[in-house]
C-alpha cells in the first residue's frame, strides 16, 4: 500500500510539472509574447509584470523562477484588472466554486448510485427503463443546454426559482441540477452494469443460498464490489464538473472562479488563463492521487498495482 | 402399478428430499431453453447422491432449483415440485424460503475462486449466515466460526478469520466454502462440482473432508458432478443425466456395473479406468441436442448406437430394474429384446 | 406418461442418416452478420441511425437549397418567431435559423467525424504497439499514456484554443491531442488479451509473419471495441465543440454552429424568444442522444461474451 502510494505520488508530481511546463511554453509560443505592452492598457500592471515574469531575463531564467512562483503557489498579476492577481481572483472565487462542484458531486453521486442500483435489482423491469431512459437522456444534454433550458422553464415561463448568482439555497437549486445531471447519469449507467455484473458472481449466489436478507446481500454484498469502477471514473468525473463550473457560472453570473475564467479567456488575460490552468490541473490530479488511494483502501486486493489490460 | 409397490418398499429409509417430475426453462435472446425436462428422485438421509451427466445436461440447473437460486426471468420452475420436509419449495414465497436456504439446505459453489466475496473478511462471511438464522451474538457466532474451520483443517483459525478471500490458496478457499455451508447445521449439502477446478492432490484432501462430515454429522449431499472418478469414491447413488432429464437412476453398483441405458455405458466408456488398462477409450459420437427445441423422442437418439425408430417418436417409459435402479430406455421393452446382437 | 400408441413395428433399427445431426445445430451466423441481426432488433439504436443519416443528409444539402444564407443579415426582420417563410425564427440578425441550424449540423458532424477519426488512427497505432511489442516498450508508452490521461482534457483543449485562436481546424487539432489517449488504451488492453490466445499462438507456430497475424488476427478482432469507442466518442468532440463555442472560443461569427447559437440565445432567454436557443438545444441534444443509443446498441451488438 505505501509503494503504490508513493507511486501515484510521484505520477501525481511528474503531471503538474508537464501541465506546468506545457502551460509555459504554450503561452510563450503566442507571436509577440501576450505580455507586451500594447496589451496592458495600464502603467502600474505592465510594472507588475515586468517584476514576476522578469520578461527581460532569457526563456529558461524564466521558465525557472516561473516553476518557482507555482512552488510557492504564486501566479503572478492579472494583465486586465489593476490591482488585481491570479491569486486574489482565486481566493474569492475558488471557495465558490469548490462549494459549486461539491454539491454537484453528492448529489450526483447519492442520486445516481440510487437510480443505477434500483435500475439493476429491478433488471429489465419498469424502473429500470426508467432510470436508463432518464440517464440516457441525462447524457445526451450538454450541462449549458440544460442550464438554459431551466432558467427558461423555472425562471422565465414559471418564475419558481431565480435565474442568478448564489446568494441562498434556492439560487443554487437550477444551476446545481443542470450541473450534476450528467455526472448523475454517467453514474446512474455505471452502477447499474457494474451491479448487473455482480449480481451474477459465485459470492452472490453463495449469499443467497445463506439465506440472507436482500437488502443485506445488496448492500454488504454487492454494493461496494460494484462501486469499484464508479470510484475509477470519480476522478474524470471531477473534471467535467470542474470545466462545467465555467458555463455554469457564466450562465448564473455566479461570481466563481469559473466566471472569472471566461472572463479571461474573453479578454485574453493571459496570466489568469494560465494561472488557472495549472492550479485547476493541479487539484484535478490530486484528486485524482485521493481517488486511487481511496480504491485502495475500498479493494483489499489491491497492495502494489493495478490490474492489468484494464481498460477505461 | 409397480411404481406405487417400489416407492412403498424404499420408504423403509428416511426421506429427506423428494422432487416430482420437475420442470425448468430459461427464456433467453435466441428463445427458449428447456434446461430441465422432467426430474424426479430422491434423496435419503445420510446418503450421498451424485447426479452426472456433461456440461449443459441440465444438473447445475437441477441443483439451483433446488437451492431456489433459479433467477426469475429469464428462468422459471414450469412445473413439478420440490418437497422438504412436506413443504413444496418451489412454490413456497421468498421470505420462507430464506429460512431454509442455509439453515436447512445449503450449498457449495465450483469456483472456491469466486465464491468468497473479495471485499469481506472470511469471518464476516462464515458468521453472518448463523447470526442470521440463529440470532447468535458477535462473539458466539465467532466462536462457533472457530470451531468450524477446526473442522474443515484450517490452522490458525482466530487469525484467519480476519483476512481476506485472496490471502488463501484454492484449497483452503474451498475449505472455508465447506465451513461457510455447514456452520449451521444444514439435512442437505449441495456440492455444485465441489473439486474441478482443484489440483488433484486438494481434490482428494477435499473428497475425505467430505466423508468424514458426512459422517460426523450425518447430512445427506447432493453431489453434481461430470467427474466419475470423484463419483466412485463418495457416491451411494447415481442419477445420469441427458439433454435435462434423468436417463437411468439407480445405486452405485447398479450404474457402474449393472447399468442399461447406452448413454451410462457410453459416459463410463469415455472415462479412463486403472482397473481395466487394456480397454480403448470409446467417445460418444455427436454433440447433445439442442434445448432450444428438444427432441420429441429419447434425447439420445441421435447418438444412440442402438436406436430404433420408436426412440425417435416417443419418450421411452421408466422401467424398474429393481426397487433403486430406473432406467429410461426402449430397449428395456419386451419387443426390442434380441434386435441387437451386441446389446 | 405419454398417451401416444407405441406401435411395434416402430421396434427396428434406425436408419443411419448423417445429416440429421446437423440439421439439429443452428445455423451459425459469421461475426458481423450476427451483430447486425443483434443491432437490428434494438430499435432505439436503428432508430439513432436513421436520425444521424437524415441529419448528415440535410446537413448537405440544406443550406444548399435554401432561399435563406446562414450569414446574410436583415435587420428589419430580427427576432422574429418561426413562420411559414422562417420555420425556425430569425436570431437578433436577422438571419434565418432554420439554415443556420442545418448549417451547424454540418460543423457539429464534421468536427465530431473528424475528432473521432484521428484520434482512432493515433489510438490504434499508438495502442496497436504499446500492446503488441509488450515489455519495455509497451511499459514506457502505458507510462506516457498514463500521464496524458491525468491530464484535465478540456482545460487543456481550452488552453489550446487560446494560443491557436479560434477556429474549425484548431478545435480539431485541440480536441485530437486530449483524444487519442483513450483509444491507445482500448486498443492496447483488446491486443493484448488477444495476443495471447492461443488461435494467435498457433499461427505464429506456423511462422506467421508479424504484419499478417495483426491483419488477419488481431484487427478483426479489436474492431468492435473500436467502432463502440468512435461511436462514443464522436458525440464528445460535439459536446466539447459546442462547449468552446459557447465559451466564445469555437467558430467565429457570422458562421454558426449549435454552440454559438445557444450562445447567441443567452442574452434573450428570459425575454421569451424561445424558438433562439430551442432548435440549437433540441438539435445538439438529439444527435448526441443519437449517437448514444448508437453506441450502446452496438456494444451490445458486438461483445460476443453475450452472444446467446
Amino acid at each position: 500500500m505505501v509503494s503504490y502510494i508513493i507511486k501515484r505520488f510521484l505520477m501525481m508530481i511528474a503531471t503538474i510539472f508537464i501541465i506546468a511546463t506545457l502551460t509555459f511554453a504554450l503561452m510563450h509560443s503566442i507571436p509577440g509574447s501576450p505580455f507586451d505592452s500594447d496589451k496592458t492598457s495600464n502603467p502600474v500592471i505592465q510594472q507588475n509584470l515586468e517584476k514576476f515574469y522578469h520578461l527581460d531575463d532569457p526563456l529558461p531564467v524564466q521558465y525557472v523562477s516561473y516553476l518557482k512562483a507555482i512552488v510557492t503557489f504564486d501566479f503572478g498579476p492579472s494583465i486586465k484588472k489593476p490591482n488585481e492577481t491570479v491569486n486574489s481572483l482565486l481566493e474569492r472565487g475558488f471557495p465558490i466554486s469548490l462549494e459549486l462542484g461539491m454539491i454537484t458531486i453528492i448529489v450526483a453521486c447519492i442520486s445516481g448510485i440510487i437510480l443505477g442500483t434500483l435500475a439493476a435489482l429491478r433488471h429489465n423491469g419498469l424502473i429500470d427503463y426508467f432510470a436508463m431512459a432518464i440517464a440516457v437522456i441525462g447524457i445526451s444534454i450538454p450541462n449549458f443546454i440544460l442550464a438554459t433550458v431551466l432558467i427558461q422553464v423555472f425562471a422565465g415561463q414559471l418564475g419558481w426559482l431565480p435565474a442568478a448568482t448564489w446568494s441562498s439555497p434556492k439560487h443554487m437549486i437550477l444551476p446545481t441540477l443542470a450541473l450534476a445531471t450528467g455526472p448523475m447519469a454517467i453514474i446512474a449507467r455505471l452502477t447499474r452494469s457494474s451491479m448487473l455484473e455482480v449480481l451474477t458472481q459465485d459470492y452472490i449466489k453463495m449469499a443467497k443460498a445463506k439465506g440472507l436478507k436482500p437488502w443485506r446481500i445488496v448492500f454488504r454484498h454487492a454494493l461496494r464490489n460494484a462501486m469499484m469502477p464508479v470510484v475509477t471514473i470519480m476522478g474524470t468525473m471531477l473534471a467535467s464538473i470542474l470545466t462545467g463550473t465555467f458555463v455554469i457560472e457564466k450562465i448564473f453570473a455566479i461570481p466563481g472562479m469559473g466566471k472569472y475564467f471566461v472572463e479571461s479567456i474573453n479578454n485574453r488575460d493571459y496570466p489568469v488563463i494560465m494561472g488557472t490552468t495549472v492550479f485547476y490541473s493541479a487539484f484535478l490530479v490530486f484528486m485524482l492521487f485521493i481517488v486511487d488511494i481511496v480504491y485502495g483502501l475500498l479493494d483489499p486486493r489491491i497492495k502494489l498495482h493495478k490490474k492489468e489490460g484494464e481498460t477505461s | 402399478m409397480t411404481q406405487a409397490q417400489q416407492h412403498e418398499h424404499v420408504a423403509a429409509r428416511e426421506k429427506v428430499l423428494e422432487v416430482h417430475n420437475l420442470h425448468v426453462t430459461f427464456k433467453t435472446f435466441g428463445g427458449e431453453v428447456k434446461a430441465v425436462r422432467g426430474v424426479s428422485f430422491d434423496l435419503y438421509k445420510g446418503e450421498t447422491l451424485a447426479i452426472v451427466g456433461e456440461s449443459g445436461c441440465g444438473k447445475s440447473v437441477t441443483s439451483n432449483a433446488i437451492m431456489g437460486l433459479i433467477p426469475q426471468p429469464p428462468g422459471r420452475i414450469e412445473n413439478g415440485q420440490i418437497v422438504y420436509n412436506g413443504k413444496d419449495l418451489s412454490k413456497m414465497p421468498k421470505k420462507a424460503l430464506r429460512k431454509i436456504q442455509g439453515m436447512d439446505i445449503s450449498m457449495i459453489f465450483q469456483d472456491p475462486m469466486t465464491a468468497l466475496n473479495p471485499t469481506l473478511t472470511i469471518g464476516e462471511q462464515l458468521t453472518e449466515g448463523i447470526r442470521t438464522h440463529h440470532g447468535l451474538s458477535k462473539d458466539e457466532a465467532k466462536k462457533r466460526a472457530i470451531e468450524m474451520l477446526n473442522l474443515v483443517g484450517i490452522p490458525n483459525p482466530e487469525e484467519r478469520l480476519k483476512q481476506y478471500a485472496h490471502q488463501f490458496s484454492g484449497g483452503m478457499r474451498q475449505r472455508i466454502v465447506i465451513a461457510i455451508a455447514l456452520i449451521c447445521e444444514p439435512d442437505v449439502l449441495i456440492a455444485d462440482e465441489p473439486t474441478t477446478a482443484l489440483d488433484v492432490t486438494i481434490q482428494a484432501q477435499i473428497l475425505e473432508l467430505f466423508a468424514s462430515i458426512q459422517e460426523r454429522m450425518g447430512i445427506s449431499i447432493i453431489l453434481i458432478t461430470h467427474d466419475l472418478g470423484v463419483v466412485a469414491k463418495i457416491a451411494d447413488r447415481i442419477a445420469v443425466m441427458y439433454a435435462g432429464q434423468i436417463i437411468e437412476i439407480g445405486t452405485k453398483r447398479d450404474i457402474f456395473y449393472r447399468n442399461t441405458h447406452p448413454y451410462t455405458r457410453g459416459l463410463l466408456n469415455s472415462v479412463p479406468r486403472l482397473d481395466l488398462l487394456e480397454e480403448e477409450l470409446k467417445p460418444i459420437d455427436g454433440t447433445p441436442p439442442d434445448l432450444f427445441d428438444p427432441p420429441v423422442g429419447c434425447g439420445f437418439a441421435a447418438r444412440c448406437p442402438f436406436a430404433m425408430d420408436v426412440c425417435e417418436h416417443v419418450e421411452p417409459p421408466a422401467t424398474y430394474i429393481t426397487e433403486e435402479h430406473r432406467s429410461y430406455c426402449w430397449q428395456q421393452d419386451e419387443r426390442a429384446k434380441g434386435l441387437f446382437a451386441n446389446y | 406418461m405419454t398417451n401416444i400408441d407405441v406401435k411395434d413395428e416402430w421396434f427396428r433399427p434406425k436408419k443411419k442418416d448423417g445429416d440429421e445431426k446437423e440439421q439439429v445445430m443452428r445455423p451459425s451466423l459469421s461475426y458481423w452478420k450476427d451483430a447486425w441481426r443483434r443491432l437490428r432488433k434494438n430499435k432505439l439504436a436503428m432508430l439513432g441511425l436513421i436520425f444521424l443519416v437524415l441529419l448528415a443528409l440535410f446537413a448537405v444539402f440544406v443550406p444548399i437549397f435554401s432561399p435563406h444564407s446562414v450569414t446574410t443579415t436583415d435587420l428589419p426582420n430580427q427576432n422574429q418567431p418561426p413562420s411559414a417563410k422562417h420555420w425556425f425564427g430569425t436570431d437578433e440578425m436577422g438571419r434565418d435559423v432554420f439554415t443556420r441550424t442545418w448549417y451547424g449540423a454540418r460543423i457539429s458532424l464534421f468536427v465530431g467525424l473528424m475528432a473521432a477519426l484521428i484520434d482512432c488512427i493515433v489510438g490504434i497505432i499508438y495502442g496497436g504497439i504499446s500492446g503488441y511489442k509488450g515489455g519495455r516498450v509497451d511499459m514506457v508508452m502505458m507510462r506516457i499514456v498514463e500521464v496524458l490521461y491525468g491530464l484535465p482534457n478540456l482545460l487543456v483543449v481550452i488552453l489550446l484554443m487560446v494560443v491557436m485562436g479560434p477556429s474549425l481546424t484548431t478545435i480539431i487539432i485541440a480536441l485530437t491531442i486530449t483524444g487519442w489517449v483513450g483509444m491507445a488504451r482500448i486498443v492496447r488492453g483488446q491486443v493484448l488479451q488477444i495476443k495471447n490466445y492461443e488461435f494467435v499462438t498457433a499461427s505464429k507456430s506456423f511462422g506467421a509473419s508479424s504484419s499478417r497475424i495483426i491483419r488477419k488476427n488481431l484487427l478483426p478482432n479489436t474492431m468492435g471495441p473500436i467502432i463502440v469507442q468512435i461511436t462514443l466518442s464522436v458525440p464528445s468532440a460535439i459536446f466539447a465543440e459546442a462547449f468552446l463555442s459557447f465559451l466564445g472560443l469555437g467558430v467565429q461569427a457570422p458562421y454558426a454552429s449549435w454552440g454559438v447559437m445557444a450562445n447567441d440565445a443567452l442574452p434573450v432567454i428570459l425575454s421569451g424568444d424561445w424558438w433562439r436557443l430551442f432548435f440549437p438545444a433540441l438539435f445538439i441534444s438529439i444527435t448526441m442522444f443519437a449517437f448514444n443509443v448508437l453506441g450502446d446498441g452496438l456494444q451490445d451488438a458486438l461483445d460476443p461474451k453475450l452472444r446467446g
